[in-house]
Order: structure tokens, then sequence, then C-alpha cells
């Protein structure tokens, strides 16, 4: 794009380095979306559950739905099914050369209970629950695992607060350093 | 439609001998070509990855037969499919959008039509799974087989020509905002499978693709638009893309939260351990191949590294001990398969036959006892029967060809 720079040096290389800050508007290609398109498809929740929508549950309410409608794939009691993976357990296996990897033993952040239910839950008919169900189904995943008491409520306030027990089993710890993989000191694919 | 095939056979049965031929001419080849059915190489599933535990398994890791592969393009129709157990979405392209958002000056949303009409590229680029070729996935039994084949031990990767439109052009367009890190990438099958994906990467070379190998893509691989993440792990190359979220920090999805960070012996994981490192391996002879005597055989094989071009192929056919650099064949493209090549003269006698490349930042493909160093791990490590996930596993594969020319797969 800025090849001409290389006959004309000074004064051509400062013009063009202003051209490239520039955005380039394609003119009439894509459409501003509606702020209810941006809203129907905004569902990903995030750590700090800034997204979270109003609503509430308990692992209390959480079993009745359960039952219904997760128990086919995951078993009665979250141990796993033929369709579906074990949701409990796996304490003490990190590190062995078997590492059992649960919402107990591993997973590192609470919201990402809330965000996978709610988008993929249950199995074909992901973004069917209601925000309601999917908090209680996410107090039930935490009780199940002894993170929280059966009968804590579970909304949008407490629930990015929850404190997950392999939070800091991952290399870096800090989200802030994941993106660089220089300073983390990656190289040929691999990283410390 | 049908009713046209229908008449094709009857007329078609007239004139050819065999009714496999007949079969053959049923469509018509004029209007879009098929390949001989003589042809029989084709992707084959890797059998118990999902669900671990026992009945009804769904196999869904549709491995690329590298051992018949010519050249570094994967035909769409044989390049590798891992959709975590779910049937890809039926789009139609003209209801599909593109929505560009989150910290941006101009939320936009494109059609497919708008995308064409944009600033297009054309790269070579690989794509491969995070646990290709690693000698402890959920797959060990096959992987570790001495009758495994090129296709089970290394079939999760493929190469394409992708053409599409560089995504730092649509960020442009849409004004990235100041603070703004990552992004989080998303698609509409089922799950709508998300990935987030540091902003610096997405500004070099990520690419939002229609087009694959001088098509449009294929459905399981993303029709009508995918991400394509040069040289970084498959998972991130998102499918059937319908949304780019400009964010201040990574979303921490479940797969890449909790069935992508590679598990360390201490207990703690390697998350977000995106570029995939040097990697080669030889393709003919492979596994499960038979050499048809002593005399002239081309060895043959492909290199590839996130790390950007492939400078040099080494390979030896006594397990290492000594190495000739191997030809390299162009157009040599950077994160993208590269073929080499080497004359070899089998004296009829046992050989171990091994490849090992060094990409554009002197990146060595290592061994497997110097990844075992660089992992800090133990060499039975590798034998483990477990379920450990390993990651990023890069180390030179060795060929066994024996005497009466069959060649086998170890572990070196």
């Amino acid at each position: 794009m800025c090849w001409s720079s290389f006959f004309i040096p000074a004064m051509a290389l400062a013009a063009c380095s202003v051209a490239l800050a520039q955005a380039p508007s394609f003119n009439n290609v894509g459409r501003s979306p509606t702020s209810e398109e941006i809203q129907a498809w905004d569902i990903a929740i995030g750590p700090n559950g800034k997204e979270l929508p109003a609503g509430s549950g308990s692992a209390k309410e959480g079993a009745e739905i359960y039952k219904r409608k997760c128990a086919a794939c995951h078993g009665p009691t979250g141990e796993g099914g033929q369709l579906g993976p074990h949701l409990l357990g796996g304490q003490g296996t990190l590190n062995t050369p078997q590492p059992v990897r649960t919402i107990g033993s591993y997973w590192p952040f609470a919201t990402t209970i809330w965000d996978y239910i709610h988008r993929a839950m249950p199995h074909g008919q992901g973004g069917s629950l209601s925000a309601n169900e999917v908090y209680s189904l996410t107090a039930l995943m935490l009780y199940w695992n002894h993170i929280i008491a059966e009968t804590d409520v579970i909304d949008a306030k407490s629930l990015p607060k929850v404190k997950m027990p392999n939070r800091n089993g991952f290399i870096p710890p800090r989200m802030e350093d994941i993106g660089d993989m220089q300073k983390r000191g990656c190289h040929g694919g691999h990283c410390p | 439609m049908a009713g046209l095939a229908v008449g094709a056979t009857r007329s078609a049965k007239g004139q050819t001998p065999t009714s496999e031929a007949s079969e053959a001419r049923a469509k018509d080849l004029h209007a879009y070509g098929e390949r001989s059915h003589f042809e029989k190489s084709s992707r084959m599933g890797s059998l118990g990855l999902w669900p671990p535990s026992a009945g009804p398994t769904r196999d869904y890791g549709f491995r690329t037969p590298l051992q018949n592969s010519v050249g570094i393009i994967t035909p769409a129709s044989l390049h590798f499919v891992l959709s975590h157990g779910y049937d890809p979405p039926d789009i139609d392209p003209r209801q599909h959008r593109l929505m560009i958002h989150g910290m941006v000056d101009r939320p936009l949303i494109f059609s497919l039509d708008d995308l064409e009409r944009l600033p297009s590229v054309s790269r070579f680029h690989f794509v491969e799974c995070h646990g290709n070729s690693a000698t402890s996935a959920p797959n060990r039994a096959i992987r570790m087989a001495e009758t495994a084949t090129v296709q089970d031990t290394h079939g999760l990767t493929s190469c394409s020509e992708w053409t599409g439109v560089l995504l730092s052009v649509l960020l442009r367009d849409a004004g990235v905002q100041k603070g703004a890190t990552w992004l989080l990438a998303e698609g509409t099958d089922e799950v709508k499978h998300t990935k987030s994906i540091p902003l610096d990467k997405a500004m070099d070379d990520v690419l939002v693709a229609y087009g694959q190998n001088g098509e449009a893509l294929r459905p399981e691989q993303g029709y009508p638009l995918r991400l394509v993440v040069p040289g970084w792990q498959g998972i991130g190359n998102v499918k059937w893309l319908r949304r780019i979220k400009v964010v201040d920090q990574p979303y921490m999805t479940m797969m890449e939260t909790t069935r992508y960070p590679s598990p360390r012996l201490d207990g703690k994981s390697r998350w977000f351990e995106s570029e995939m490192g040097p990697k080669s391996v030889i393709t003919r002879p492979s596994g499960g191949q038979r050499l048809a005597g002593a005399g002239f055989h081309e060895i043959t094989g492909l290199a590839w590294s996130g790390g950007g071009f492939i400078r040099r192929v080494e390979v030896s056919t006594d397990g290492g001990r000594t190495w000739k650099d191997a030809q390299l064949q162009e157009p040599i493209a950077r994160k993208a398969h590269t073929r080499f090549r080497m004359d070899w003269n089998w004296d009829g006698t046992e050989a171990v036959l091994q490849s090992r490349c060094t990409d554009e930042r002197r990146e060595v493909q290592p061994s497997v006892n110097e990844l075992a160093k660089i992992w800090g791990v133990n060499m039975d490590y590798f034998q483990l029967a477990g379920t450990v996930d390993m990651g990023n596993f890069n180390a030179i594969h060795s060929w066994k060809v024996n005497r009466d020319g069959s060649v086998r797969n170890v572990l070196v």
C-alpha cells in the first residue's frame, strides 16, 4: 500500500502513515445493527459477570429443573452418563497423570457455568432456559461441588464473586498476562 | 433434480459394461466433477473421543488421510473435521450475517454479499487441532498402535488456500476503541462455540474466510463463513461465524478454560498456549504402507509451523544418527504445509525414518527426549494410558521399515 515511500522517503512516508492511521471507509458496505439485533446475539458472559441478566435461583430450585432437563444425559446425581460428561468429583487428581477435570476440580470461573448452560444446554435446545432456570442450575452445580450451600441464592451480583477452587491453577494466573506470548516466555509452540 | 439423476443412470447403463461404472456416471460430472470411483481415500473418525464412558459413542474427530496426500493442499472434502460431536448447521447464505460490536465506534452487520465486495486476500494456511499427534490424547490406543497410519497419528492437520477479508480490515472499518485488548468470536452452531482471541493477533493475520481451495467453504468447514487464525490451535478457527465482539479481557469461555488448557504434572495447567510449534512428518513411506522391494523410493512428507515459514527440513533414515537436508517444494507459504522430498535407495535392511523441521524463527522440531525436557517430564510420561490431554505435542515422528518392506509406527 505504501510502496511509493521507497522512492520518495521523508514527506511521502509521513503522508503514508497518516493515511494508514485513518479508518478506511467502505462506502455503503454493511450497516449498523439495531439495538435489538445486538441484544439478541450478545449472550456471552465474561468473568466479571457484567452482562448477567436479572433473575436468581438456588440449588434447591435447580434440583427440580435438573431432574426434568439434565439427568437423562448427565445422570441423576451428576455422575455422568452415556451422553453427557460428569459434573462433579475429580478433587485431588490434577497433579496426577490422570487429571479428572470437572466444574469443582478444574473450572476457574463460575460465570463460565452460567454462560455454557445458557448457550448450549440442554443438548440441542441451547438458549431455551429462562434466566431463573440457568441461575438455579448454576447454583446446583456449585452446591454439588461443595462450593456454596443448598439454600444460597445465586444472581448477577453473587455469581461473579464465587471463588472457584482451581482459580489459581492456571499459568499465567493473571488475566492481563495471558495474551502476551513473548512476555510469558512461550516459544516454539510451548509455554512454561 | 432427483428425476434428472435417475434419467442419467438409465441412459448410462446402456453404454457402460459394469454396474459400478454406471453408478459413477449417475451424476453429471460436467456440472460438478468427482474423483474416479477407483479412488477410496477418505476421512476416518477418532474412535472413542467423546463421550469417554461406555455406551453409544459419537465418533467425531474425522482425520485427513495424509498417507495419500500429494502437494500441500488438502481437498476440502478431506479436510479434517472436529466439531465436538455436533452436526454442521444448514445455513442459507442469504440469511447469514456477521456482526461486529462491543468496544467499537461503529457496530456493523455484514451480509455475505457485503463481505464479497470488500478487499479480499487468498492465503495458504494449515489448520491443526492442538491435540494432533499427541501420544496420550483420548485416542491414545489408536495413536500408539504399531499399525497406526499417518492418518491415525497426524490426521488432525490440513492445509487450504483460504479466501476472505482480513479481520483487521473489518475492525478498522468499525473503529476499535482505546482500551480494547481481546475479541470474542462466536459461531452459529448448536452450542454457539466461542473463543477469545487477543486483539494483536486479530490485527496481524486473522482472516474472515468464505472461500476454500477456489470455492465456497464446505458445510463441515464452516459454510458460509469462518475464522482462520493462522498458526494457532484449531479451536480458535470459529466456524459458521456470526459475531465478533471487541472486549477488554479474555472471556474465559467453556472450551478455552476447561477443555483446552494443557495440564502439567504439578497440577497447574498452561492455558491459551495458542501457537502451534514446528512439526513435520513423513507421509510416504509411512505406517501401514509396504515397500515393494529394495531400490529407489522417494521419501516425502509435510512440515509446518505456527511460527511462520518452514526454512529447512532434514531427514534421517537411521533413527536420528545422521541427517540430510531434504528439498523443499515451492510454493512455501507462512503457516502453511510445506512439502519436502528426498531421494532414497533402500538397501533392504531395517531403517528408521524421521524428519525434523526448522522455522523462520530458527525453532527446531524437538525429539521426544527434547520435548520431555521442555515439558519437565520423564519419557514414561508419553507412554501413560491416562486421560491427560497433551496440547501442542510436536516431537519428531519415527517410522520403522522392516526387512519385508512393511512400515510400522514406533516411538523412539
